[in-house]
């Protein structure tokens, strides 16, 4: 079993106005196996948690630590964490001119487990993946991204998902900009990597509708760059009819 | 249309077929009530008092229409080069090593001409020959001073005739290896002539250290389909002005490829002209320049015949300081020349900070009787959010950076369809970008 660990986690942005700071001191733990949902409305910090789990450079950390099993993730580069098991799937995926999904996908595989897949098993996979989340054959030959609607590229993130195996995932509203038919395929696809084990889930959401597929042992509301509230599947369900209202009133009144 | 929309597109402009249909009778009831003032008036005009002769003068035509460029065998028919003229605009003319002021203050060009090996199939000829040899001027013209000046000074030729109905292909490839003899400016003259129906290979590689002006004239007979490959590979001390003169004739086939690597300043003019209708150029570029490079490629495709087609395609990976490339395609669709199809692209891919690419594509549009017409431009740069996604995969930055530069130049790479050759052009590009400074 693998645990991440976020302590007391300060984080900044350089911005024309001058230093902002985002997050101020989250704390977290995430098991193998567990999935926790940030939720939170806009601006609240939530995609700030996952692109510095991941090492974006335009995040600075200015105190508190992220460890992997006790391993110091921010020492690490962004291609190390990815190595040492972290995912994150992308709100917005780039597009990469001149680089194949085939090439690619195949590239990161050989990157993460450290040699080449087996040519035969991995063609397989890939394809049995990609028809699971109803992606054409032919989007292999497209260049990364290039091109792809919303909803392609958020099924393309978890695709990824799949075929990387990581020991945690972060979600990064991939549900923001489905329909509801892209949504259930893309809750198919995490619940696969639930499911097949060893992963630790970390699926951050402004909205509840993805709760309604994909099920959270632990919620957490950010408000402002810190937790707010915690609890178990249930808070979903409140926020779901109260909204977030009621933090930003509580916010407001102590300011 | 899918080639701008990933990056920032600084340049482009691109007429859909529909749009070119359905200005088709716009433009010609324009051209008949008051050509003088339609939209295309000013070059209709002109090529009223030089259609037809694609090796026109220049007199009274502004220097910006590619139909009034002045084209001579002559040094001293061409003014000398101030560096304000539009063809030169870019170049550095102080790196040129005394090639543009041949003539002047007693600048000479006559350092010993690059030694010429030859890798030939039987059937092929490859001969040395003398300045009269009356093959030579029967594909070009000379369209600056620097290439009139090489012209003027070269000493022997060597022609490369692929006889007619010549059955070649990628397995028996002409490789005429010029490898330069020091940095004495020097001329040289190559002409390629595929006879009536023959198909065939032909690759010019030059390498080691030169200051070279060199004109290479290409003769395409009719019916004939003749692929050409200039790889320019010089040592990194290396001046090279290579103008490149196509002759198309009917129902012929030309791919030309354009490999620019290796040199201090190289300045690649390739001209495709035709002779009769129904011919097909395809003309491929790919450059990578590095910090200090100045990689210069200017195209000119001259449609002056019926049902011709041309595409151009350039595509260049910039590196390192002052690494500077420009591509300039003009085209121009001559009043005569219905039915013609063309589009040419070109793009940049700039890896790191200092790196420039100037990128002008330009078409004059004569007749509106057209399938088609268009080009793209388009210089992206590798950016750091591109990094993060591939680095977020577990990939680590010199990979992802070679990832990306393969992937993009290789779409030049698999048209030359010469497999040795393709091979031998991934590994410079893998070169190149070991040098990557990071």
């Amino acid at each position: 079993m693998s645990t991440l660990e976020i302590k007391d986690l300060h984080v900044s942005i350089e911005t024309e106005q001058g230093i902002k700071p985002i997050l101020k001191g989250v704390s977290l733990t995430i098991n193998t196996g567990e999935t926790h949902a940030i939720m939170g409305p806009n601006g609240s910090g939530k995609s700030t948690l996952a692109s510095t789990i991941a090492g974006h450079p335009r995040y600075t950390v200015d105190s508190g630590s992220i460890t992997l099993d006790g391993e110091d993730v921010l020492a690490m580069t962004v291609d190390q964490r990815a190595r040492a098991g972290l995912f994150l799937a992308m709100q917005y995926p780039v597009e990469i001119p001149g680089v194949t999904m085939t090439n690619f996908l195949r590239t990161a595989k050989t990157a993460i487990d450290g040699e080449a897949p087996k040519l035969r098993t991995w063609t397989k996979d890939v394809k049995a993946a990609m028809a699971q989340l109803r992606i054409e054959p032919e989007f292999a030959e497209r260049n990364v991204n290039e091109g792809f609607s919303g909803g392609e590229k958020k099924r393309h993130e978890i695709l990824q998902l799949e075929l990387l195996r990581p020991k945690f995932a972060i979600l990064d509203e991939t549900d923001s900009g489905l329909d509801v038919d892209a949504l259930k395929v893309v809750s198919e696809g995490v619940n696969r990597s639930i499911e097949a084990g060893g992963l630790g889930t970390l699926l951050i959401t402004h909205y509840t509708r993805i709760l309604r597929y994909i099920k959270p042992q632990f919620v957490h509301v950010f408000v402002d760059g810190a937790i707010a509230e915690q609890g178990g599947a249930e808070l979903a369900d409140r926020l779901e009819a109260e909204g977030y209202d009621r933090y930003l009133v509580a916010e407001s009144a102590t300011a | 249309m899918t080639e701008l929309t990933q990056e920032h597109a600084t340049d482009s402009k691109v007429w859909s077929q529909d749009f070119i249909k359905g200005m088709t009778e716009e433009g010609e009831s324009l051209s008949e009530i008051n050509p003088e003032s339609g939209p295309l008036g000013g070059s209709a005009a002109k090529a009223h008092s030089h259609g037809g002769d694609s090796h026109g003068g220049g007199v009274g035509v502004p220097d910006s229409s590619r139909a009034g460029r002045l084209t001579s065998y002559n040094l001293a028919d061409f003014p000398a080069i101030t560096g304000r003229e539009e063809e030169w605009r870019f170049t550095p003319l102080k790196r040129l090593r005394g090639l543009d002021r041949v003539g002047i203050k007693g600048v000479k060009l006559n350092g010993p001409a690059p030694l010429v090996e030859v890798s030939a199939p039987d059937g092929v000829t490859v001969e040395t020959v003398g300045r009269e040899d009356a093959r030579i001027g029967t594909a070009g013209i000379p369209e600056d001073r620097v290439a009139a000046a090489a012209w003027e000074n070269f000493s022997e030729a060597t022609i490369v005739t692929l006889p007619a109905e010549f059955a070649g292909n990628a397995d028996n490839v002409t490789t005429l290896t010029l490898t330069g003899q020091g940095d004495a400016p020097a001329a040289s003259h190559v002409v390629v002539i595929a006879k009536k129906f023959a198909t065939g290979v032909v690759v010019l590689d030059h390498r080691g250290t030169a200051v070279l002006s060199e004109n290479i004239e290409i003769l395409v007979e009719d019916g004939a389909n003749l692929t050409v490959v200039s790889i320019q590979d010089w040592n990194d001390d290396a001046v090279h002005a290579s103008a490149q003169h196509l002759l198309v004739g009917r129902d012929a086939k030309i791919k030309h490829v354009v490999i620019n690597l290796g040199g201090d300043l190289l300045r690649t003019t390739p001209a495709a002209r035709y002779s009769g209708t129904g011919a097909d150029v395809e003309m491929y570029g790919l450059y990578f320049a590095d910090a200090g490079q100045h990689l210069e490629q200017r195209l000119f495709v001259d449609h002056s015949t019926k049902n011709c087609k041309s595409r151009v395609t350039y595509k260049g990976a910039l590196q390192g300081d002052n690494a500077h490339a420009v591509w300039i395609g003009d085209v121009l669709i001559r009043k005569q020349a219905e039915g013609t199809d063309t589009y040419e692209m070109n793009r940049n891919l700039i890896l790191t900070q200092g790196a420039r690419a100037d990128s002008v594509p330009n078409l004059e549009i004569e007749t509106g009787m057209i399938e088609g017409a268009g080009h793209a431009s388009a210089t992206g740069r590798f950016d750091d959010e591109q990094l993060f996604y591939l680095q977020a995969r577990g990939i680590e930055e010199s990979v992802a950076r070679r990832l990306v530069v393969r992937g993009f130049l290789n779409e030049v790479i698999q048209h030359i369809q010469v497999p040795a050759l393709e091979e031998r052009l991934r590994e410079s590009v893998e070169r190149e970008l070991a040098a990557t400074p990071q």
